[in-house]
């Protein structure tokens, strides 16, 4: 791969991006166009997600990918692949021990802490766009502050089913400005948003960058007499016991027999080798 | 006892493999070169480099091969390879008026000065199966090549002559036009940069929405001034050298259509224009870019917005390019279990909801 720059892209590329991570930063929650490149991967696949880790890594970096939680996804593996190949660093499935954390739909159980970056692959950033088609209306709602509609989604929404259908990409309001949407990560996982890491958001085809500085205010959006509740299978994880981790169903038989275990699947390892075993594990082998 | 299932990274190389097989297909079959795809499929050649944005045949004509002939995948190749290119600088504006052509048609006047050069194309031919095509080694008749290339002055300055047809508005001189490729596309769009989407937008799409318009959304009533079709020289200016010199040679469709205009409360009825310019021979496209540059231009003209999919700069803009598209699209076979959880969640509550509601009314009854 020596006829590519180190982490693929150009240095001239990098700089643009930093740029555009640093005008997110100071900004938080604004979206900023960024001439997104083609990557050797489809859009879609994270390109955005690729192009600020490519940006933000150094070769010193211990770099972990995630997929709905998991490292050994398909996808995950792929893009783990191509910065191993291109930028040489060190690789890692252990959260605590990686420097940058490029993730798709999930953010990791354990808590990020100061130093740590987490990069998420974004494939609408406009929150507004499924009320509102047209960028150039959006662009101005968000110039104007103009968040009546998204209220009014939100309460037509209750009105009519007693609940907000919304379970995943739930809209935020960042530090009493932007409304924002975390990328499709479940509503259970919007409580850590204020984290200690610093969060980057890339949006590759819709060429868009945003960003959340380490304990930035975020607020799920809700009503006084709704408040935001983050909802998860109610059980326990089958293979480590936890309570309290966001749980993928797998179907295991024709019957339709079902089990519940943790989506993140380092979180899950760990447990388990510290002797935690769920309802249909077996004890880690030490 | 349940293992989650791992082996991702095993199975994407067992794919990998199976996929280069299938690629080679039997052995017993000659391997495709690319020299053959470049010569013998040029068409799909020129698709290529034209929503590729890299007029470079060989590479083009590569691309064609690694993809097993799925030409959008092909276009990919060359756009993530593209992407990587350095740029030196820009070309002078090329100038189509001294094209060489190997077609030129103009369908608003039976004689033009430079004559009407059909050109190889297959508007004549009869859309029958050539069963001589199968067996090979055949000796075709041979086209009597032109000698030279004759001048072939633009039909739409005879038209301009009489001031029938709106000018071109020239931006100024020293306007550097906006890449699309190096600046994130922002609305409104600058006619350059529209025109920049549209040369490599899909051809499918643009021809669609070319289409629409002649079916009524937005009609704009065209007919094909001149379509041209040759190679023309691209030069560039060399600072060390203060002049330009000549870097080679790129063939093009460009297509200006006249298209009836009987005026606004801006301008004056006249003949106004739309414009398509694409990498090699693709007139489909370039015929369909120009239908597509006169609807989006209906605001400058102070035309009426019929609310026409064709005339929404955003819609066509957004939609057009087939990479963008086609891996949004297709990203949706990626796992999205964690979101689908949450849905799964989510329904099953409001269905206990829904039950509690209607549970207690049917024990009433």
């Amino acid at each position: 791969m020596s006829a590519y720059n180190f982490a693929y892209l150009d240095e001239q590329t990098k700089r643009m991006i930093r740029r555009a991570l640093l005008k997110g930063m100071a900004i938080p929650g604004y979206q900023v166009p960024f001439a997104s490149r083609e990557m050797p991967m489809p859009y879609g696949w994270g390109t955005g997600g690729v192009q600020v880790s490519a940006a933000v890594m150094v070769p010193e970096d211990c770099f972990k990918v995630i997929d709905q939680g998991a490292d050994d996804t398909t996808n995950a593996v792929s893009i783990r692949r191509f910065f191993q190949a291109t930028a040489g660093v060190a690789v890692t499935e252990k959260t605590a021990e990686a420097s940058v954390i490029q993730t798709r739909h999930r953010i990791p159980e354990r808590d990020l802490r100061q130093g740590q970056i987490l990069v998420y692959q974004v494939p609408i950033p406009e929150p507004l766009r499924f009320l509102e088609p047209s960028e150039v209306e959006t662009r101005k709602m968000h110039a104007l502050e103009e968040y009546g509609l998204m209220h009014v989604k939100l309460y037509e929404d209750i009105a009519r089913h007693g609940d907000i259908s919304t379970s995943y990409a739930y809209p935020v309001k960042v530090e009493g400005r932007y409304v924002m949407d975390p990328s499709p990560i479940p509503k259970f996982d919007n409580p850590k948003l204020g984290m200690a890491a610093i969060q980057l958001f890339g949006a590759g085809r819709e060429q868009r960058i945003y960003a959340l500085p380490p304990h930035t205010d975020v607020v799920s959006l809700d009503f006084e007499d709704y408040p935001f509740q983050a909802g998860k299978a109610d059980h326990d994880c089958d293979l480590c016991g936890a309570g309290s981790s966001y749980l993928d169903e797998v179907i295991t038989d024709d019957a339709g027999g079902r089990m519940f275990v943790c989506s993140d699947t380092d979180f899950c390892r760990e447990r388990r080798e510290a002797g935690h075993v769920g309802a249909l594990g077996v004890e880690a082998v030490a | 006892m349940y293992v989650a299932v791992k082996g991702g990274e095993r199975a994407i190389d067992n794919a990998h493999d199976w996929l280069a097989e299938e690629r080679r297909g039997p052995q017993d079959v000659a391997e495709l070169d690319v020299a053959q795809i470049r010569t013998q499929l040029g068409l799909a050649v020129n698709r290529v480099m034209a929503e590729g944005s890299l007029f470079d045949p060989d590479l083009a004509a590569l691309a064609i091969k690694q993809s097993r002939g799925d030409l959008i995948e092909a276009i990919f190749l060359i756009r993530a390879y593209r992407t990587t290119l350095p740029r030196f600088g820009y070309s002078t504006p090329v100038d189509t008026g001294a094209m060489a052509c190997d077609r030129r048609i103009s369908a608003t006047f039976k004689d033009v000065p430079g004559g009407q050069v059909l050109g190889p194309t297959f508007d004549y031919t009869h859309r029958l199966l050539d069963f001589a095509l199968e067996a090979e080694g055949l000796q075709r008749s041979e086209a009597i090549a032109p000698e030279a290339h004759p001048v072939m002055p633009r039909v739409s300055q005879f038209l301009n002559q009489e001031g029938l047809i709106q000018d071109e508005p020239r931006p100024e001189v020293d306007a550097v036009p906006g890449d699309l490729t190096r600046a994130p596309l922002e609305l409104p769009a600058t006619r350059a940069l529209r025109l920049q989407a549209l040369a490599r937008g899909d051809e499918g799409f643009v021809l669609s929405m070319a289409y629409s318009t002649q079916r009524g959304y937005a009609k704009n009533h065209p007919f094909v001034g001149e379509l041209r079709i040759g190679t023309v020289a691209v030069e560039m200016e060399i600072p060390e050298l203060g002049f330009a010199v000549e870097i080679g040679d790129v063939v093009l469709s460009e297509c200006e259509t006249v298209n009836q205009f009987t005026g606004s409360k801006t301008e004056p009825p006249q003949f106004t224009r739309g414009y398509g310019l694409v990498f090699g021979q693709t007139e489909r496209k370039a015929i369909s870019m120009a239908l597509v540059d006169r609807a989006l231009r209906w605001k400058e003209l102070g035309e009426d917005d019929k609310g026409a999919p064709a005339q929404d700069e955003e819609f066509v803009l957004y939609h057009a390019d087939n990479i963008q598209a086609t891996g949004f699209l297709e990203h949706i076979k990626l796992p999205h279990y964690v979101d689908f959880q949450s849905e799964l969640e989510l329904v099953r509550k409001l269905r206990r909801e829904a039950d509690a509601r209607v549970r207690p009314t049917e024990a009433a009854q």
